[in-house]
């Protein structure tokens, strides 16, 4: 593990040691090697993003964070310790918050249901209190629904808690995604492509709601995005896949003037 | 008008989260609560409690056990009238192998048996979805009811394989039996239907139902925010389970006084899905809605016709029943998938808003 020193960002944030470390990781589907010995870390209070074509394997990474997949070979250190095998769900209450590429949210359930439902790691009643919503059930029901309302006012949409989800449009639906994910407070935060199918103005609200996150929560976030400009606006660091592999790794402009992402992803000039 | 909310401000969480933040509501519910515990009973001949009050409770108790499981947490079973079927014989097993048993313990405690049961034919649910698992609570359903015929320790060897409910009697109050007093019997059914009832409510609404809900909408996202969908399907199964258990014994011991193994089988099965799927799943009220629907329609084509002078065959009544059924059905899968409770929902709506448009 590379040590790190803490430092503090032009804006203000201060960035920690390492808070996840993919060590030398290759996933295969049958024949297929979907990544190939990738190393990276992920730091504390930082904002990461990876990037590369379609089909490189960047979702494929994301799972493997979350549990979803599990590795041939390699480690994923978390909080400074292996991380053995381990279903979703365990990954899930051990603190790491994911969105989605496509929506996935319980579209039968009103805005306010489906943030609460982010916060059941948190609750923690018994069957026969719940039943009864007696003592410790109608509490936690009354504390999380404040903690609930405080994001959805962070994020600004008191208007549609109680919408259904089913009847919210494209961006908005984003947007409470993103508030289940926050109501677990992950100390990481998985977002898959939060920006894709938007338009600028909408893209413009979500950067600003992303950046926010990770200033006053603190929370570190790992996001996929295609768009190149909020990319290197948004993140501290970059890791840049292609077919598998691990082609760049570095600040934004590191790895805008590395020669291998020119040529694989950003483009080379011909002529 | 009489809907109107406008000036019913909530000032805390907890007020905001109370069963019935809407005040009319909760008056609606006493009185409904008020005709049930008291102007009924007062004014139904034995007529009415035999074929409509109690039959009501049991048939909407047994609906709502199978709607946690098919509306709120997405299982499809088809399986009910055979867990029905283990409530009622473990009921009929507890009392004769302990009469001095209190017979609502025993029926509270038979629903163990069949949530038991249940959770047993839930696990397939870890594996498969949808019509698959259809399929394997479809096993669950032959296989009990061949059970029941097969094995005679169950209705303690009788030459007519059938159970034969017997006098019991609650602080001197015959309560079961041919001897109890169908009002005795409905008040029985009604007080455990309501605290079963309010149970599932605090369960639909609270974490456990959350935790449902969301493995119904998107199993995936939900296992990735930090559900275990093992724990989260089999806690539905157990709890659906226990309550159409209850349903099941209530129905042989409040109702029917005796059963044989086919009264459990297929049809039951399905008249329970009809009923939560006319009064729409994923829904408390629903059920009772349905099922005053499914049972109440037969009664009233058999006496309406009649009372206005229209001489009507029973055969053709009963082809009538199952016609009108049959295309409420089909009825409700085309236009309104959410069922009565829905219908419900949009003319509280209506209500809240009349009369102005919006």
């Amino acid at each position: 593990m590379t040590a790190y020193e803490p430092y503090t960002t032009t804006d203000g944030r201060t960035i920690g040691g390492v808070l996840m470390e993919m060590k030398n990781i290759t996933l295969r589907f049958g024949g297929v090697e979907a990544i190939r010995d990738i190393s990276f870390d992920i730091r504390e209070g930082e904002i990461r993003a990876i990037i590369g074509p379609n089909g490189a394997g960047k979702s494929s990474m994301l799972n493997i964070i979350s549990g979803f997949y599990h590795p041939q070979e390699g480690e994923v250190w978390y909080k400074g310790a292996p991380r053995p095998a381990m279903k979703p769900y365990e990954v899930a209450r051990m603190g790491v918050g994911r969105t989605f590429q496509n929506i996935a949210l319980f579209e039968g359930m009103s805005v306010l249901d489906n943030v609460m439902t982010g916060r059941l790691t948190h609750m923690h009643a018994s069957f026969w209190q719940q039943a009864l919503w007696w003592g410790k059930a109608e509490r936690e029901e009354i504390y999380n629904r404040e903690q609930v309302e405080k994001i959805i006012d962070f994020l600004e949409i008191q208007a549609i808690r109680r919408t259904p989800v089913g009847r919210l449009p494209y961006g908005l639906k984003k947007r409470v995604e993103l508030a289940r994910a926050l109501a677990a407070e992950p100390s990481l935060l998985l977002l898959d492509e939060p920006m894709a199918g938007m338009n600028v103005e909408e893209k413009e609200d979500m950067s600003r709601f992303i950046l926010d996150v990770n200033d006053e929560f603190g929370t570190t976030i790992a996001l996929i995005e295609h768009d190149m400009g909020v990319v290197m606006d948004l993140s501290d660091r970059v890791v840049v896949m292609d077919y598998g592999r691990k082609i760049g790794d570095g600040t934004p402009d590191e790895v805008r003037n590395d020669q291998d992402v020119i040529d694989a992803y950003l483009g080379v000039a011909h002529g | 008008m009489l809907y109107r909310t406008a000036g019913q401000f909530k000032t805390s969480y907890r007020a905001d989260q109370a069963l019935f933040p809407i005040r009319q509501d909760a008056f609606l519910l006493g009185v409904i609560l008020l005709c049930a515990w008291v102007i009924f009973p007062l004014t139904a001949s034995e007529f009415t409690f035999q074929t409509i009050l109690t039959p009501i409770l049991i048939y909407s108790l047994a609906a709502l056990g199978l709607n946690i499981l098919t509306g709120f947490a997405g299982q499809l079973s088809l399986g009910t009238g055979a867990f029905m079927g283990v409530g009622a014989y473990a009921c009929y097993k507890l009392i004769t192998l302990m009469p001095w048993l209190n017979p609502v313990v025993a029926i509270l405690m038979s629903g163990v048996f069949s949530a038991g049961v249940g959770v047993l034919f839930g696990i397939p649910s870890l594996r498969i979805k949808g019509f698959y698992l259809a399929i394997a609570t479809l096993a669950a359903q032959f296989f009990l009811v061949w059970l029941f015929e097969k094995w005679a320790w169950l209705y303690n060897f009788n030459s007519s394989g059938a159970i034969q409910v017997p006098n019991l009697d609650m602080f001197g109050l015959y309560v079961a039996g041919p001897q109890a007093s169908s009002m005795t019997q409905y008040y029985l059914v009604l007080g455990i239907t309501c605290l079963l009832t309010w149970i599932c409510i605090n369960l639909t609404r609270g974490t456990l139902g959350r935790t449902w809900k969301a493995t119904r909408d998107m199993d995936i996202a939900a296992e990735l925010i930090g559900i275990d969908l093992m724990r989260s399907k089999l806690t539905a199964f157990a709890v659906s389970s226990y309550v159409v258990g209850v349903a099941g014994a209530l129905f042989v011991f409040m109702w029917r006084g005796a059963a044989e193994p086919n009264l459990f089988d297929i049809p039951l099965s399905f008249r329970v899905l009809f009923i939560a799927i006319i009064g729409g799943l994923g829904s408390v009220l629903g059920n009772y809605l349905g099922a005053i629907l499914i049972v109440g329609l037969p009664v009233v084509l058999n006496t309406v016709p009649r009372a206005i002078g229209i001489e009507i065959d029973s055969a053709l009544v009963e082809h009538l029943n199952i016609m009108i059924v049959g295309t409420l059905i089909i009825f409700f899968l085309v236009v309104e998938p959410h069922g009565l409770n829905q219908l419900w929902r949009l003319i509280r709506e209506k209500l809240i808003i009349w009369p102005f448009p919006h």
